[in-house]
């Protein structure tokens, strides 16, 4: 037995290239010869074999039979559809392309067999058994009838983007703009119905229920009760934590219901009926919007009778 | 209500979350090619289209009903487009069939559709408008409150919103069109989901579907195959923020209840109707629209789903088909509901049948259950 090499022996390393000058070449013979001429004018073809079968890529013998393939070259593709594929994460210096790919079988529209080739896919999610792909090719001139002559397959279309975008400038109305300055001063404005008597929140200038104009304008307080609630367990970019609470509250002297946000509570410690008061912005912050409330929290007094 | 009126075709695309192999084009005539071919007529035999879907920025395709004219084979025909928020699949076929009564066409193709994975129903219904505060809590977010206060008034015990979401789905198993198939459901299994807005948990929720539906109306004297007689037909709307609106038990429903079973010549909803496909597309407005429409009294509607009266084999079936908590192309889930309600008296819905169906509600609500559209169709010529 050779004893163990000295530690400078076993450090030795050298790179090795075998390639041969200038490379080999390759007689096509006349089937693969036919198809690679194809490619070249970016057109795919296939062999027929005598009991009818299209392969491609072509062979020159039938892998069923031993005997000669017919000379018939259908054209096939260009599209074909993904049989079964292997995804390259990280492509090394001789794959195709220099991004995530996916190795494919593709079985051409027309062909009976399928042709391995790179489907430029961009993640792994796009690719699928059936995925239909057509054949991004290189450019004129630089084809030289070699399978890389189709550069990879890419998907076809089967989406688009679709950019709607619609820009407005909002002005608030009358009744709404109203509202905001009492918002701003620290005050929920409301209108008195003359028909209904009913107080509408926020100030409004028609009733919803009968259409008479509003003219009596109310000053509420920022106090009212609970009477129903959600409790959010998704994020809202307003809510301070999740999950968050959107309550019904009942302005005292309201007789509808406003949407807002509930804090300085627990969640789970929301009850209805329970009283509560606007948290408000100092009122060097606010401005007109509704983001002068910060939130409504707990009063502490007992849950009033719904 | 003028002319009769009968359904003589329908046609549903099976409902999943992307239809990436069809545009909205494809997916609007697959159903009414097949509502065609039920009642063996071709687009050359419809006098006239009517269209329904909900808000145009669902998908972002503004007018749809023009870009959909050519694959709706309506070229040269009248064309309306309809929309009342989630309950437009009714008002769609409550449009078409009032086209029938009135006696100014024979016979009228009317299509529902949504195709939700092309853009984002939260988002859409999200717009935040400068100046107010609103919240991105969604369809969710927005009912739960009231099903809270649902369950404070009528004293249910917290289970019966998973006995719906169970029953549901076990009826979907049965429908070939229905979106979700959680074979093995179980209570326990819904339980275990996530809250979203509680009171609402995840699996008490509908999902987020791709589909359309469509069906052949015709007068009487057009009226082929086996028919489903319209016996009466209504809309109601109501102000979101009214003072004094009851939103657990909203007027509009009630009142579109009631002129339906006027029309209809019923006065025991429960015990006339076979079968009812109800917009429940959170568990627990079974129980709620139970008592809005007349089934129970008030509070009484959660015994009714507890001790199993809606289920396919209680003494009145709800959303045998799996309904909206199975299949939710929103624009469509209502006409979803009127075509199940037609194809059971039919006798036509397959697995999910209800022997002996002569009598069937369709309904359906949108909006803040300020919306309301409902049909009953029957076997009989009324
Ligand atoms: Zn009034």
């Amino acid at each position: 037995m050779p004893s163990d090499p000295s530690p400078d022996a076993a450090a030795l390393v050298a790179e090795h290239v075998l390639e041969f000058p200038g490379g080999y070449t390759r007689t096509t013979g006349p089937v693969i010869g036919r198809f690679l001429t194809e490619l070249r004018d970016r057109r795919i073809v296939g062999v027929r074999t005598a009991s009818g079968r299209v392969l491609v890529p072509p062979l020159e013998y039938d892998p069923d039979t031993g005997e000669p393939v017919t000379g018939e070259f259908p054209e096939v593709g260009p599209a074909g559809t993904v049989q079964s594929w292997a995804w390259v994460s990280a492509p090394r210096p001789g794959h195709p392309l220099d991004r995530p790919f996916a190795w494919a079988l593709v079985r051409l529209d027309g062909a009976d067999t399928a042709l391995v080739h790179a489907v430029d896919a961009g993640t792994v999610k796009a690719m699928r058994p059936g995925l239909r792909v057509r054949p991004r090719w290189r450019p004129d001139g630089e084809r030289t009838g070699h399978v890389t002559d189709i550069a990879c397959f890419v998907p076809e279309v089967t989406t688009m983007a679709a950019p709607v975008r619609a820009a407005y400038r909002v002005r608030p109305g009358r009744s709404l703009a109203r509202f905001l300055e009492g918002v701003r001063d620290g005050v929920f404005l409301g209108g008195r119905c003359p028909e209904c008597d009913k107080v509408y929140v926020p100030y409004r200038t028609s009733c919803p229920a009968c259409g008479s104009v509003i003219e009596e304008e109310v000053t509420l307080p920022d106090t009212g009760t609970v009477t129903t609630f959600a409790i959010n367990n998704l994020p809202d970019p307003r809510a301070p934590q999740v999950p968050f609470v959107s309550a019904y509250i009942m302005l005292d002297g309201a007789d509808v219901p406003m949407i807002a946000l509930l804090g300085d509570v627990p969640a789970h410690e929301v009850r209805q009926g329970m009283r509560v008061r606007a948290v408000w912005l100092p009122p060097e912050e606010r401005t007109l919007s509704m983001t002068a409330v910060r939130w409504f929290a707990p009063t502490g007094e007992p849950d009033a009778e719904l | 209500m003028g002319e009769r009126c009968a359904v003589i075709g329908v046609g549903q695309t099976r409902y999943q979350t992307r239809r990436r192999d069809v545009s909205i084009a494809g997916l609007v005539r697959e159903a009414a090619l097949r509502a065609l071919d039920d009642a063996g007529l071709t687009f050359g035999d419809i006098d006239a289209v009517v269209l329904g879907k909900a808000p145009d920025l669902f998908e972002g395709v503004m007018m749809p009903e023009a870009y959909l004219a050519d694959a709706l084979g309506a070229a040269g025909k009248p064309v309306t487009r309809v929309h009342t928020a989630g309950s437009v699949g009714g008002s769609t076929a409550l449009v078409g069939a009032s086209l029938i009564q009135s006696g100014v066409h024979e016979r009228v193709l009317v299509v529902a559709f949504e195709k939700q994975s092309e853009s984002n129903a939260t988002w859409a219904l999200s717009t935040h408008l400068p100046f107010t505060a609103s919240l991105v809590v969604g369809a969710g977010g927005y009912f739960a409150p009231h099903i809270r206060e649902y369950i404070r008034r009528s004293g249910a015990p917290d289970h019966i919103g998973t006995l719906v979401a169970v029953k549901d789905r076990r009826n979907a198993l049965k429908n070939p069109y229905a979106h979700l198939r959680i074979p093995g459901i179980t209570r326990e299994l819904v339980e275990a989901t996530p809250m979203l807005w509680e009171p609402i948990r995840y699996l008490e929720t509908c999902p987020s579907s791709d589909g359309a539906c469509a069906m052949v109306l015709a007068a009487e004297h057009k009226v082929t195959g086996t028919p489903a007689w319209v016996h009466g037909a209504a809309m109601r709307s109501e102000p979101i923020f009214r003072a004094g609106r009851d939103m657990v038990d909203p007027r509009g429903g009630r009142d579109c209840a009631a002129d339906v079973y006027r029309q209809a010549g019923v006065t025991d909803p429960r015990r006339e109707i076979d079968v009812a496909e109800v917009y429940v597309p959170f568990s627990w407005y079974e129980p709620m629209w139970l008592e809005n429409l007349g089934f129970a009294g008030a509070g009484e509607g959660w015994k009714l789903t507890e001790a199993g009266a809606t289920a396919l084999d209680g003494d009145i079936p709800w959303n045998a088909s799996g309904g909206v908590l199975s299949a939710n192309p929103i624009g469509a889930s209502g006409l979803i509901r009127f075509a199940e309600a037609a194809q059971q008296v039919r006798g036509l819905a397959g697995e999910h049948q209800v022997d002996g169906a002569r009598r069937a509600l369709g309904h359906a609500y949108g909006g803040g259950a300020q919306f309301f559209a409902m049909w009953m169709v029957g076997s009989d010529r009324p």
